[in-house]
């Protein structure tokens, strides 16, 4: 029977070394998986010797055979998943290698490119403004473009054929009577509809369209856009408008900015100012005008003028925008040409 | 308004530094635009005589002058004016002379002939605005000499002030000089007058016909006068101020008016002394001052010769030209008046004729400066007519409903109400009394006030802020501190506002850029876009008649951009635009409203339902899209209107091809627009929360072939419904045209996702449904695809 086990380990020690070997050179996992099949697969070789097993008799040649087919089992398994391990590595290499994409080609490629909107440049300023107001402790007004005579100048202190009319030219709607109906010239009119609809105290900004009769040029445009400041309230000052125009202006410009006022005249406010920002080299910025509230247009919108004080406050966007993005002309930012709009995110 | 240094230090010593002198002018609020050195003399001017003047044959702009300077010795020029002549004494500026605008005079030639110098104009010295040519002085002038010592020239410092509406009296040196004396806190100079001797002459009377039109009317008879030049500092002060001297009294005229802002006029007493104050017959004309026949309307202000009712002047505006005086007149009737303002104005308007003195009466000048006017007048004059003498007292005529002073009440109390500054009343009354006003303490009151009495020179101070208004110039707006208050409300965006910024980020994430197209449109615009143009308001008077017209839609506008961005071979045109549109309503003020609009080049419907639903998404809008209802000016076949119920919420679809070709347009152009008015008004409710189904679910694919005629969202509305309560989503996946399917039909597949709210659906659950929404497409025409 020693021939029978000795004829049968020689038989196992092919069958292991004839695996070892195929499993050695497979060239792809397939193959790694055929050269397993056929060594340790149901039919396979080493299926074939270990029913062998049943037919000996005797115990210990039995028991030590079967070890031996343990040890081929392992050492075929062990050389298995050392080959697959070292063709997966080349075949993921290999696949890394095809996949190879050039990214800055796919940077470029239109598809790529979800381009985001440009707001415009007032849009944009008039945003900024408002969140510095908001900030401030101010609610944003808006009221209509095309407005009656009586928000765009009587209200504001200045009665049908009043001189200081003349400061602003108008452009008229043609209606009935003649000069009834106007393009508003200012943000102004704004005051008096917040007056008369909003419970006092004010603290409110007004943004918006406004229209004047000037030919456009580099730094005039007969439609522009204002923003107006009005503050409502009981034991209002100067001071407090000149406080204000201090804390807008640093919020706004930068901590290193300040601000003056100015003697000046408008129908609406009394006394009225204009204000000035300083720029931190010590060059000056005409802003806007500023004033408080005359009595006469606190009447106007309902208000007792003994009772309420305020002041009210108003300055050019286009300007700002204008000064902020460098823009050299004007008329360049209503010309709706995209390569212009695009240049600002 | 152009000041003096020089006439306002007669008025007040306010001194010679320039800037001292224009930083007070600003802290008081007569902003300085522009200072001028003038009358500095020119080195290297001198005078010289034209000895024989010449055109060269190849140089026709240019003529070769030949002059003397005094030292016999001939030098060529070359001259680009031609109005000199031989033996005319003219400024010469010799070789290395730096003019005052900073050229340097060298041997420059023409031709390869030299000059020698060059020939100066009265621009090119700094000597007034002649445009007329080179200047030309007296023929008996000495020559060799510098023109500046010859016409005693001095420099002087010129400010232009930009005035506001309320500062009637500083359109003469003397209210500037009155504001600066008391912000230097120096007394005012008295004028030194002329004594005038007295003679007799004839008589002056006076007519106001229409004394609501004339608050005061004088005439005063000046005897001795010699009419001939001004001495030359009177010629160069109005040099200075831009008038141009014209004899000595004219000159002394204007130099009151430009001093005193006492506009007046000296007609010919032998010719006009008696006069009347009456508005013009309708058709009535005058020829005035500058040779213009003027036909006038019944509301123009005449100043009559009373003896046989003719016109003499236009009053505030202008003389007229019969009464002008001559270099034979010997005796003068001078007139000073204060005419009521705004017709003042009215007229010069409807005449086009803004002259310094209507600028002056129509902004109020003073009724009570007659005296001042006529004395600096006389002095003025008495330096070229030292036999001037006034015959008799002013006539002086007022309108019979005189106003009263203007007396105000200022309370101590409001001035620190308005301003925050607690003055006692002697510092309130310091600095009221240093600008004219007289007070009193009204000290049986009381609260501590103030009567103030408001000068004559000041109509525009009516009622106590206007005092105040007064003592913050002077007392000093940078004195009287800064504080912020602290605001009763929260700063903050109403809904609207919140979601109007909203929407503009949803824009901006679909790649659109916002435009700002002007809201005026050429009439014929809106038409040219296939819409209504019978309700827009027109503006009476535009710029240009191609904005003339409110738009009532933002398409036109967007459609033009689109036009101009495509000419200019942009690659990329998808444009939105939020603003007004300005429809004509039924009240006197447009049904304004805000709208969106956003038109995209190259783009077909899909586009515009793409940024629909992203819209409608963002901000929980729905509508209604109802195709049957094609909006104007859009694609007829590929074009919905937003509604719900019958509000119209907006359109959605394509330009229409018409409007695309008058447009010039040659591509696609989608187009949605949205009524913000109203869907932006609308305030969202927060979203409620719903539990989570953990129960599985399952997908169905149904596809139907639909004629063209009826729409997918009918037949996705017949699924819903027949799908009911265990439809968790319907999405159209796929649209099939083509074989297998009619021309006239489409394949629909929509992907249902089922799912029970407690329970697993069983596959007879899921199979009923099925043949529901079979059953359901069927009734509206749709035919499950086999």
């Amino acid at each position: 029977m020693a021939s029978d086990t000795s004829s049968s380990s020689a038989a196992l020690s092919a069958v292991v070394a004839g695996a070892l070997a195929a499993m050695k050179s497979a060239p792809t996992t397939d193959a790694l998986k055929a050269a397993l099949a056929q060594a340790l697969g149901k039919k396979g070789e080493l299926s074939i010797l270990k029913a062998s097993l049943g037919k000996m008799t005797d115990a210990d040649e039995r028991r030590e055979f079967g070890q031996l087919i343990n040890s081929a089992t392992e050492a075929i398994t062990a050389a298995s998943n050392e080959r697959r391990s070292e063709l997966e590595n080349v075949e993921r290499d290999a696949q890394i290698g095809r996949e190879r994409l050039d990214v800055t080609e796919l940077l470029l490629a239109p598809s790529a490119t979800q381009r985001r909107g440009r707001m415009h440049l007032v849009t944009q300023s008039t945003e900024r403004l408002e969140d510095v107001f908001i900030g401030l402790g101010f609610q944003i007004a808006e009221g209509p473009e095309v407005e009656s005579d009586f928000y765009n100048f009587e209200a504001l202190n200045m009665p049908p054929s009043h001189p200081a009319r003349s400061m602003w030219d108008t452009l008229f709607i043609d209606a009935d009577p003649q000069g009834s109906v106007v393009l508003r010239t200012h943000t102004s009119p704004v005051q008096i509809r917040i007056m008369q609809e909003w419970p006092p105290p004010i603290y409110a900004v007004m943004p918006g369209r406004v229209f004047r009769r000037d030919t456009p040029d580099a730094t005039h445009m007969p439609v522009f856009h204002q923003i107006e400041g009005l503050v409502i309230d009981k034991n209002i000052t100067f001071a407090d408008l000149a406080g204000t125009i201090e804390a807008f202006t640093q919020a706004f410009f930068g901590s290193d900015f300040t601000s003056r006022l100015r003697p000046s005249y408008f129908p609406f406010t009394e006394p009225s100012a204009e204000f000035d920002i300083r720029r931190p080299d010590g060059t000056w910025i005409e802003l806007g005008g500023c004033g408080m509230v005359h009595p006469s247009v606190l009447q106007a919108g309902g208000l007792d003028p003994q009772e309420w004080s305020g002041f009210a406050f108003g300055f050019g966007i286009d300007r700002m925008a204008k000064e902020r993005h460098g823009v050299g002309d004007l008329r360049d930012m209503y010309s709706n040409d995209v390569r212009f709009l695009g240049q600002f995110t | 308004m152009k000041v003096l240094l020089s006439i306002l230090r007669e008025y007040a010593d306010v001194g010679e530094d320039q800037d001292v002198i224009a930083t007070a002018l600003n802290t008081l609020g007569l902003a300085v635009e522009s200072i001028e050195v003038v009358g500095t003399a020119v080195e290297g001017v001198v005078t010289a005589r034209v000895l024989r003047t010449q055109k060269h044959p190849e140089a026709d702009r240019v003529t070769r002058v030949w002059v003397d300077s005094g030292d016999g010795i001939e030098k060529h020029v070359w001259c680009g004016a031609t109005n000199m002549k031989e033996n005319d004494v003219v400024a010469l500026a010799t070789i290395g002379t730096t003019m005052p605008d900073g050229r340097d005079i060298a041997r420059r030639g023409i031709l390869g002939i030299d000059s020698e110098g060059m020939l100066c104009s009265a621009i090119e010295l700094g000597l007034g605005d002649d445009t007329g040519g080179i200047m030309i002085f007296a023929p008996d002038t000495a020559l060799g000499i510098s023109p500046f010592t010859m016409l005693e020239i001095e420099r002087d410092v010129l400010f232009d002030l930009d005035l506001t509406r309320n500062r009637p009296d500083c359109w003469g040196h003397l209210g500037v000089a009155r504001d600066l004396a008391a912000h230097f806190q120096i007394p005012m100079r008295q004028a030194q007058t002329f004594a005038a001797g007295k003679s007799v002459g004839p008589g002056a009377s006076i007519d106001i016909a229409r004394d609501d039109r004339c608050a005061m009317f004088s005439v005063q008879v000046i005897s001795g006068i010699k009419v001939g030049p001004s001495p030359n500092w009177v010629v160069s002060r109005l040099n200075a101020l831009g008038m141009r001297s014209i004899n000595n009294v004219v000159d002394a005229s204007n130099l009151v008016m430009l001093e005193l802002n006492q506009p007046n006029h000296a007609y010919d007493a032998d010719v006009v002394n008696s006069f009347r104050i009456r508005c013009a017959h309708e058709k009535e004309t005058i020829v005035t001052l500058d040779g213009v026949k003027r036909i006038l309307h019944a509301d123009d202000l005449l100043i009559c010769n009373a003896a046989d009712d003719s016109a003499v002047g236009l009053a505030g505006v202008m003389g007229g030209l019969e009464s002008e005086i001559t270099d034979s007149t010997t005796v003068l009737a001078l007139e000073i008046a204060a005419f009521v303002a705004d017709p003042i104005r009215f007229t010069a308007n409807r005449h086009g004729l803004r002259s310094e003195a209507s600028a002056r009466f129509e902004r109020g000048v003073d009724p009570e400066g007659v005296r001042g006017a006529i004395d600096r007048f006389v002095t003025i004059l008495s330096h070229t007519c030292p036999l001037v003498s006034l015959c008799g007292e002013p006539v002086v005529a007022r309108a019979t409903n005189q106003a009263n002073p203007v007396a105000i009440e200022l309370r101590l109390s409001e001035i620190e109400r308005v301003l925050s500054v607690r003055l006692d009343s002697s510092s309130a009354i310091q600095i009221l009394s240093a600008i004219g006003f007289n007070c009193v303490v009204n000290s049986g009151n009381r609260a501590e006030t103030i009567d103030v009495q408001v000068p004559s020179w000041r109509p525009d101070c009516t009622i106590e802020v206007d005092l105040i208004e007064e003592i913050a110039r002077h007392y000093g707006y940078e004195k009287i501190g800064k504080r912020v208050p602290k605001s009763a409300v929260h700063g903050r965006l109403s809904v609207f506002q919140q979601r109007r910024r909203q929407l503009r980020r949803v824009l901006l994430g679909l790649g659109l850029d916002e435009a700002m197209p002007s809201p005026f449109l050429s009439p014929g615009d809106l038409t040219l876009a296939g819409l209504n143009e019978s309700d827009v308001l027109v503006i009476a008077n535009p710029l240009v008649t191609e904005e003339s017209v409110l738009r009532t839609s933002l398409r036109p506008g967007l459609l033009n951009a689109i036009r101009y961005n495509l000419s200019h071979r942009a690659q990329r045109i998808a444009l939105w635009e939020i603003g007004h549109v300005y429809p004509r309503g039924s009240q006197a003020l447009p049904d304004e409203a805000e709208m969106l609009c956003v038109l995209v080049a190259h783009a077909d419907v899909s586009e515009a339902a793409k940024q629909w639903n992203t819209i409608a998404d963002s901000l929980g809008i729905g509508a209604n899209i109802e195709q049957s209802r094609v909006p104007d000016g859009l694609h007829p076949t590929r074009s919905a209107t937003l509604s719900r119920g019958k509000t119209v919420l907006g359109v959605i679809g394509e330009i229409d091809p018409g409007v695309l070709a008058a447009f010039g347009i040659d591509c696609r152009v989608s187009c949605l627009e949205i009524n913000l008015s109203t869907v932006l008004a609308e305030m969202a409710q927060p979203a409620q929360a719903k539990d989570l189904n953990r129960f599985p679910s399952s997908d169905i694919d149904l596809s139907f072939v639909l004629e063209d005629s009826s729409t997918a969202l009918s037949l996705q509305r017949a699924l819903r419904q027949a799908a009911g309560s265990q439809l968790v989503s319907i999405e159209l996946f796929d649209v099939y045209r083509g074989t297998g399917v009619d021309a006239s039909a489409r394949s629909l597949t929509f992907r249902l996702r089922l799912q029970m709210p407690a329970d697993t659906l069983t596959e007879s659950d899921i199979a009923g449904i099925r043949d529901k929404c079979i059953g359901a497409a069927l009734k509206i025409g749709a035919v499950l695809r086999s």
